[in-house]
């Protein structure tokens, strides 16, 4: 762990702005996965901007009867919160899915979508990767590649995003607010936040140096019973091997609409649109579901030590929806 | 427990009753109240703090290590690498000439420019901050000689050698009959061959040293199981007397065997202090121990069962290729129980070892039986369902009147009683012996048992204990205790023995200034140290009856009845009675002094005449999501026979810790070795896995009356491992009769049943 220099932020803009003035300097908030990666040498900032006590830590409500959700929110707070319990359950699910109660405690809402990947040769300074350091290679790609991403990889990487919380706001269909060193805000879909590893798998968010999350907003809960599900190697306390966020509609017998995030497949969390393209209309059936999992992998790779992911993925899909439609 | 065989000739001086009663942990308010000093939070004026660089390649040789910048870092005070580090002996041959050896060895740090395996130290920083080394070891520039390597434990079977012996001194190899024939003619037969992974220990508390120099004697507060070890270790690494070494290790924070040896926190602590002339404190990252603080090795395994139709066995194989180090043997005795545990005319056992370039491994938690009974006991289990037996009954047809290849008498064994017992405990009669047929809702459930056998082992021990003239008694050993519970059991025995109240005994361990012990063990803490403090305490009462009465003093003066009794702080000699305190007052008032020890038990004629175990059963039920293939327990019992239980609380823990590493092992325990760098990829606690809570079901523990007056005077015998020994066979025998699949690739995750797993309808 190298040495840093420290300060608090007394606004986003000026938190913002400290940013933006070096590039060596970082955001943290509740430092659950920063500070474990600086003590490793992997993320090496030279100024911490601390954005913990900066007063985006409220839920409110929106005028189209969302919430919009601050980033410092803990996670703790945001899967307590009875308004999102009761219109969002999939949200609460999936936070209270992931981590444990110390590091939910301590984790924000901003720093959950940025956490950084689980790749055990990410986390090992002596090992290729090139999310770490460009250029060098990707040693899971022909190693222990257990936990690794069956969808969007690249040749030059095939990590996952480990957030749970991401996958429920990615079929949720979430807006996430920046603001920049100039104090100009932007809104991004989360949909479009986490990039594909592709070529340059060290760039993760289409966030600049600088840009700071001020807030998720959560539009209206859409119609239809939400369900998150988190298949895992042990009963608590470990990464998803694979997730699935539904959300299904009926209309009578038939689905009206889906939407259908993943987690644990790709380099950020996974909406499978070509599932719930399938779903959509179609009678609420064990044929449909499974119709709609074979969509949603269609275009998998395993890399060996993954490939159970792909099977895994669709059963657990085709259970989730069938549970979603079970009391919609 | 009725059923068994209750004690005979309990010692007359056990009547107060303490021994074995549930007390709380002495030293647990010290625990949660932080008042217990573990080794790195001892503070000492003037303490610099040690950060250790490990290798990044696995093997080679150092061709340059630039360490100019972590000099000139702030606030460092020294960069040791194989170039300045003080002249240490060299490392020596693979194999010791005898079995202490292994302990007591000269163990170099930084003394060659080889690597040997990953992450093995190549410098140490020592600064005024811990932050500052570890800012400064960032800084050191080291360019390798890499050489290729051998990872792979099934690539280099054909390297497969036999050890001269296994690990604790027993023979690579036993064999009796002819098994091949009896196999070849077996009307029933299961040839499975099983693979167990590496494991890691990972206790809460890392390895940690603070070394302290004082002229030339070296106090070493540690983390240690084996205070003698240590120092017999560190004197012939430093080249010193062992004299002049103190280990302190009060309290511990887990061992599980990897604390039985000094470590590199421990030699460069001591080496850095030598240099600098000031205390030094070093930590093993939670990452560093994966490399430098051993391991369970990772090991094929090929079962045989021949049996008649009635499921007589005729022949049992048990067969081992463990991964070893290339530079330091290290054989776990994996197949030695079934040289013991079921009845067969022809049978074979035998341990290879393929040398690899990794660390040594070492001893973890029930060496042995811990990998060797999954396999085993899985092996049993498919023999009972190839022969459509139930696996109790299998087993109690097959249960020997003696030990079938020692031909001695067990001295107790309860197996059998264990087994039935459970079974009316656990219902195992609602087991459907048909696997995959019990499903309630999406979840298949499964019912299955093993049976655990543990040798019973004693180490030479001495204890001290002295009695002052208000009847306090102090007992000093230099045992340990680990968490185990050393504390409040030895306290029992010494306030059994003496006939006084809990609070008027003090025990002190964890010193090497204490008489020695064998430390934390092979489960033989608890019997060994105990009986030293047992016959201790009995010589201190010999002591104080004499004086009482010879002396004129004495209110017991001139008793001459043969029966005397300690009970209720009073001295008893026939008729006539006195209060210990008043009685030590009036004829010793410096008090009494006595000392106690036991012989190593294998050095014993009941040793050699009676083949000595624990024994017991263990149950679980798991339930298997249908959808996803994820393994959950819902609920294990063990039924254990380990003779006398001394503190029915302290031993209840031990056991249920056991099953706990009997979950982990079935389901999801296993470091990643990478066959291309030679690391363990998953060296930290997000990615090893091992059970947290969620993970873990209601347990119950039973233990049977048992009182082995073979074992030792208090009729205990060794229980901490016991718990784990079957228990990750029966889990896995759980998810077969849930499943229907039979995995021989530990862990069990799901990606091994899922494919087999039936879809359902939803």
């Amino acid at each position: 762990m190298q040495s840093f220099t420290y300060e608090r932020a007394a606004s986003a803009e000026q938190a913002a702005a400290a940013v933006a003035a070096r590039p060596d300097a970082k955001f943290i908030s509740g430092g659950t996965n920063l500070l474990d990666l600086m003590k490793l040498d992997i993320e090496r900032p030279a100024h911490l901007v601390d954005i913990s006590r900066l007063p985006l830590d409220r839920i409110e409500e929106t005028a189209e009867g969302g919430l919009r959700v601050g980033a410092q929110v803990r996670n703790s707070d945001l899967a307590a919160d009875p308004r999102v319990r009761s219109r969002y359950p999939m949200l609460t699910q999936a936070l209270l899915a992931g981590a444990s109660g110390q590091i939910r405690n301590k984790a924000s809402t901003s720093g959950n979508l940025l956490q950084r990947t689980r790749c055990p040769y990410f986390y090992d300074r002596n090992m290729p990767c090139n999310k770490r350091e460009p250029g060098s290679g990707c040693a899971a790609l022909q190693g222990f590649n257990r936990m690794h991403a069956v969808l969007g990889a690249s040749k030059a990487c095939i990590a996952v995003h480990p957030s749970d919380m991401a996958v429920a706001m990615a079929g949720l269909d979430a807006r996430i607010e920046t603001i920049s060193p100039g104090g100009e805000t932007r809104t991004i879909p989360i949909g479009d936040f986490h990039q594909l590893p592709e070529a340059m798998p060290h760039v993760e968010t289409v966030l600049g140096h600088g840009e700071m999350i001020a807030a998720v907003t959560l539009p209206p809960p859409p119609a239809g019973r939400q369900v998150y599900r988190k298949v895992r190697d042990r009963a608590s306390y470990a990464f998803a091997l694979v997730s699935v966020a539904a959300i299904v509609e009926k209309s009578g017998d038939r689905i009206r609409s889906a939407r259908i995030a993943m987690g644990g497949v790709a380099a950020k969390p996974w909406r499978a649109t070509e599932a719930e393209r399938t779903l959509a209309g179609a009678a609420a059936s064990d044929g449909a579901f499974t119709d709609a999992a074979e969509a949603a992998l269609a275009g998998a790779v395993g890399h060996g030590g993954n490939d159970f992911k792909i099977p895994l993925a669709k059963r657990t899909m085709r259970h989730t929806l069938a549970a979603a439609v079970e009391s919609a | 427990m009725t059923e068994t065989k209750t004690s005979e000739n309990r010692p007359s001086e056990t009547h107060t009753g303490v021994i074995g009663r549930p007390i709380d942990r002495i030293d647990g308010p010290l625990k949660v109240t932080g008042g217990a000093t573990y080794a790195y939070e001892n503070a000492l004026e003037g303490a610099a703090y040690g950060y250790i660089l490990g290798a990044a390649v696995a093997k080679g040789r150092i061709a340059e290590i630039d360490t100019a910048e972590a000099e000139r870092a702030p606030a460092v005070l020294l960069v040791m690498t194989h170039r300045n580090a003080p002249a240490q002996p060299d490392f020596g041959p693979a194999v010791t000439p005898t079995v202490p050896e292994v302990f007591t060895r000269a163990r170099p740090a930084l003394n060659s420019e080889r690597v040997r395996y990953y992450d093995e130290p190549v410098a140490l920083v020592v600064a005024e901050t811990f932050e500052a080394a570890r800012a400064a070891a960032g800084f050191i520039k080291v360019r390798y000689d890499e050489e290729p390597g051998l990872y792979d434990l099934p690539g280099h079977m054909a390297d497969a050698y036999a050890p001269k012996r296994t690990n604790a001194g027993f023979e690579t190899d036993s064999m009796i009959g002819d098994f091949e024939s009896a196999f070849a003619a077996a009307p029933v037969k299961i040839d499975a061959t099983y693979r167990t992974p590496f494991e890691h220990h990972n206790p809460m508390e890392p390895h940690a040293t603070l070394a302290a120099w004082s002229g030339n004697e070296l106090t070493i507060h540690t983390s240690a199981q084996t205070l003698a070890n240590f120092r017999a270790g560190i004197a012939s690494t430093l080249r010193i007397p062992p004299e002049r070494v103190r280990i302190v290790s009060p309290f511990i924070g887990g061992g599980f065997g990897s604390k039985l040896i000094a470590h590199s926190d421990t030699i460069l602590a001591a080496l850095a202090a030598q240099v600098l002339q000031r205390p030094v404190k070093i930590a093993l990252t939670r990452q560093q121990m994966f490399a430098n603080a051993g391991h369970r090795a990772e090991m094929i395994q090929q079962v045989r069962f021949g049996a008649d139709a009635d499921g007589r066995l005729t022949g049992i194989a048990h067969d081992v290729w463990s991964a070893a180090s290339s530079f330091e043997e290290y054989c776990e005795q994996t197949a030695v129980f079934a040289r013991s545990l079921y009845v067969a005319p022809n049978r074979v056992t035998r341990h290879r070892l393929v040398p690899l370039d990794i660390n040594r491994g070492e001893w973890m938690r029930s060496p042995g039986e811990a990998p060797g009974m999954l396999a085993f006991e899985c092996a049993m289990d498919e023999l009972a369902d190839r022969l459509g037996l139930d696996p109790i009954e299998l087993r109690i047809r097959n249960e020997p009147a003696q030990d079938p290849e020692r031909g001695v008498p067990f001295s107790t064994r309860n197996l059998v009683a264990c087994m039935k017992e459970g079974a009316r405990r656990f219902g195992w009669e609602r087991r459907n012996p048909t696997p995959g047929r019990t499903r309630e809702g999406r979840k298949l459930i499964g019912y299955g048992m093993a049976a655990a056998i543990r040798p019973n082992y004693i180490g030479a021990a001495t204890a001290q204990v002295a009695v002052d003239r208000d009847a306090r008694v102090t007992a000093r050993l230099d045992m340990t205790d680990i968490g185990t519970g050393s504390y409040t059991i030895l306290t029992q025995i010494a306030a059994d023995s003496l006939g006084l109240p809990i609070s008027s005994i003090k025990v002190e361990l964890g010193d090497s200034r204490f008489p020695r012990t064998a430390g934390s063990g092979g489960s033989w803490g608890a019997a060994s140290a105990g009986s030293a403090l047992h016959n201790a305490c009995n010589a201190l009462k010999q002591r104080i009856l004499k004086a009482a009465q010879s002396s004129e003093a004495s209110p017991l003066h001139g008793a001459s009845a043969t029966e005397a009794s300690f009970a209720n702080s009073e001295v008893r000699i026939g008729q006539r009675s006195a209060g210990l305190a008043d009685l030590i007052r009036r004829i010793a008032p410096d008090g009494f002094e006595a000392e106690g020890s036991v012989a190593a038990g294998a050095t014993t004629e009941s040793y050699k005449a009676y083949s000595q175990h624990s024994y017991g059963a263990h149950f679980a039920e798991v339930a298997v999501d249908c959808d996803t293939g994820e393994i959950r327990m819902r609920r294990m019992l063990a039924v254990m026979g380990a003779g006398r239980i001394l503190n029915a609380k302290t031993a209840r823990s031990q056991i249920i810790g056991g099953m706990t590493w009997g979950i982990g092992a079935a389901l999801m325990e296993q470091t990643v070795l990478d066959r291309r760098y030679g690391h363990f990829v998953n060296h930290d606690l997000a990615e090893y896995h091992v059970p947290i809570n969620g993970d873990v079901p209601e347990m119950e523990v039973v233990f049977l009356e048992e009182h082995d007056d073979k074992a030792n005077p208090l009729g205990a015998k060794g229980l901490g491992e016991l718990g784990v020994c079957g228990a990750g066979a029966a889990v896995a025998n759980a998810v077969y009769n849930a499943t229907g699949v039979r995995v021989r690739e530990f862990p069990i995750t799901l990606d091994k049943v899922l494919p087999a797993l039936p879809v359902i309808a939803i």
